[in-house]
């Protein structure tokens, strides 16, 4: 196995900020749009995209270097990877339906809806891509879920100020807006990359 | 090559079977909410369940049977239930269904939460003794050319427990293009003095369901599911002069009403007044019975009316719309200062009209009965 050479602070640094899953690439484009519109659902779909990345990308990381590449199974990844999503979020929509009630009504159709959210897909195939070993796998898949997380509640707030504001135009309003912050967001983040990247 | 082949759906299968087996392990432990007490109307009945299904379908094992159209997929709004503990916030597909005083009552749709711990519900006392049953078609008889009279038996032993003038859901197989069982509701004209029988009147509704289904395939002898007995229309026992109007197949529950109150003797204690409308003569049924009754009993009074009676009928009786009677009749000597209950079965339209009728009369909304079901 050649995992990368890279410390683990770095790419949990990396994956936080510098290769953020979002605005680096642009994965888990529709829940930032559609629930961003509220702060409190963006935090609590951030919580449930970070336990669900953390789970599936440890999960997947088993199951690729125990069964798909001992058998030879590599190209039936992705139907594998997406049922073991699928598979997580049911757990986690029962667990979060059991511990708090109110959270699981804020989310409401947006927990099954993690099942398809490509960022979650995603990870799990850098993750084969990169080659990364077990402990790497871990601290990237939880970076990339704070790092989605940071990035919905970070526009989550701007957009309630620029809400609140009577100074957009009318053909700007509502997603317009949206996807212009969201460029702007994504250069800022963009901008660290020269200090450290993990593409 | 053969074993790819084979290795790639074992590995599929075999993870699928995994974590299939993971999730409901998950949904043993967290789902698992031990038993919980259901206190029904403030402790008359105590329910001891297992936790973690939703009320509706909890209640449904303990043989309490709320009416719902949709069986449990929140898109009817029937199976409202009243709690009187705290169940969580209203969930937003029962929204729709809410009413500001169901919000401020703490209404719930009992197919959208979850028993999750001990709760307590009201709900209407009647259906307690809502029971399913297999019954036996035992007579099917023509009263018009599109109404048929339906005799059911039911299981030997079995009694039921009714008011006269409630409903009943019938409940038909699959049949030609329909794919599902069909439920509908129906005025049960049995009377309660007769438990082990029950008896509906069927109107042929074009393209509906059920009616073709009794009007085309059943056959006597035949066994249909009938879940017995729902509704809020029954007589109050009060001194009050009733006012009764039904058309077509809305004589059901009055059948039922007027059987009950001759074996009883009520019907020598009390002034009713009955307005059944019909097209034409060959619409209407059971004349002689009711006129029979008019003779006999001098405090029930039997008023039919046609609006479109043919030359050929010979009418010599009141014609019209039944509104168009129910008003000339509600301002004469007999009922204008009496004090009144309406009591109305027929089509929603017909509903709304016989209400502004009385309304305009001065009856009171709250003195209006009836099931609103069509």
């Amino acid at each position: 196995m050649n995992a990368p050479d890279i410390g683990l602070f770095s790419l949990f640094f990396a994956s936080i900020f510098t290769s953020n899953i979002l605005l680096a690439n642009f994965l888990g484009m529709c829940s930032f749009i559609a629930i961003s519109k509220d702060l409190k659902s963006s935090n609590g779909l951030g919580l449930a995209v970070t336990v669900v990345l953390t789970v599936t990308g440890a999960a997947n990381w088993l199951i690729l270097h125990y069964i798909l590449i001992p058998y030879d199974l590599i190209y039936l990844r992705f139907i594998i990877f997406i049922l073991v999503i699928a598979a997580m979020v049911q757990i986690l929509e029962m667990v979060i339906d059991r511990v708090s009630q109110k959270l699981y009504i804020t989310l409401g159709i947006f927990l099954p809806l993690i099942t398809v959210n490509c960022a979650i897909l995603g990870v799990s195939l850098f993750i084969e891509i990169r080659e990364y070993n077990f402990v790497q796998t871990v601290i990237y898949s939880l970076g990339s879920g704070l790092g989605w997380w940071l990035a919905i509640v970070a526009l989550a707030a701007i957009r309630n100020k620029t809400e609140k504001t009577k100074t957009v135009p009318a053909g700007l309003q509502g997603s317009g807006l949206t996807m212009i912050t969201i460029g702007l967001m994504a250069l800022a983040f963009i901008g660290f990359s020269g200090m450290l990247s993990v593409q | 090559m053969n074993t790819a082949l084979l290795i790639a759906p074992l590995a599929i299968s075999g993870l699928s079977a995994a974590l299939a087996a993971l999730i409901s392990l998950t949904d043993k432990i967290v789902n698992n909410y031990g038993e919980c007490i259901i206190s029904v109307n403030g402790g008359k009945k105590e329910l001891t369940v297992q936790g973690g299904s939703s009320m509706l379908a909890t209640l449904a094992e303990q043989q309490i049977f709320i009416p719902s159209a949709c069986g449990g997929r929140g898109s009817c709004g029937e199976c409202k239930v009243k709690c009187t503990t705290d169940v969580g916030p209203h969930v937003p597909t029962e929204m729709p269904w809410m009413t500001p005083s169901d919000l401020k009552n703490n209404v719930h749709l009992s197919c959208q939460f979850k028993v999750k711990g001990d709760v307590g519900i009201e709900i209407p006392e009647y259906l307690f003794y809502v029971k399913r049953y297999k019954a036996t078609v035992e007579r099917i008889t023509d009263l018009t050319h599109d109404i048929k009279e339906v005799y059911f038996k039911l299981p030997d032993g079995v009694s039921t427990n009714y008011k006269a003038g409630q409903y009943a859901q019938i409940e038909v197989p699959p049949y030609g293009k329909i794919k599902e069982p069909t439920q509908r509701a129906y005025s049960l004209s049995s009377t309660p003095n007769d438990p082990n029988h029950v008896e509906f009147m069927i109107r042929l509704v074009p393209g509906g369901i059920v009616t073709t289904y009794v009007h085309e395939h059943l056959k006597e002898g035949q066994k249909l599911d009938v879940i017995v007995p729902f509704g809020e229309f029954h007589v109050r026992d009060t001194s009050a002069t009733m006012v009764c109007v039904a058309g077509g197949s809305g004589m059901a529950p009055f059948k039922s009403i007027f059987t009950t109150m001759v074996e009883d003797g009520s019907i020598d204690k009390r002034d009713v007044w009955y307005f059944f409308g019909a097209r034409s003569v060959r619409d209407l049924f059971y004349v002689e019975w009711l006129s029979e009754l008019d003779e006999k009993h001098e405090r029930f009074h039997f008023i039919p009316a046609l609006s479109e009676p043919e030359e050929s009928d010979n009418w010599q009786g009141e014609t019209g719309l039944i509104t168009e009677v129910l008003d000339k009749y509600l301002v004469s000597d007999n009922l204008k200062d009496a004090e009144k209950e309406g009591y109305l079965c027929g089509s929603p339209g017909m509903l709304d009209a016989c209400m502004a009728v009385m309304r305009k009369h001065d009856m009171e909304d709250e003195r209006i009965y009836f099931d609103k079901f069509a």
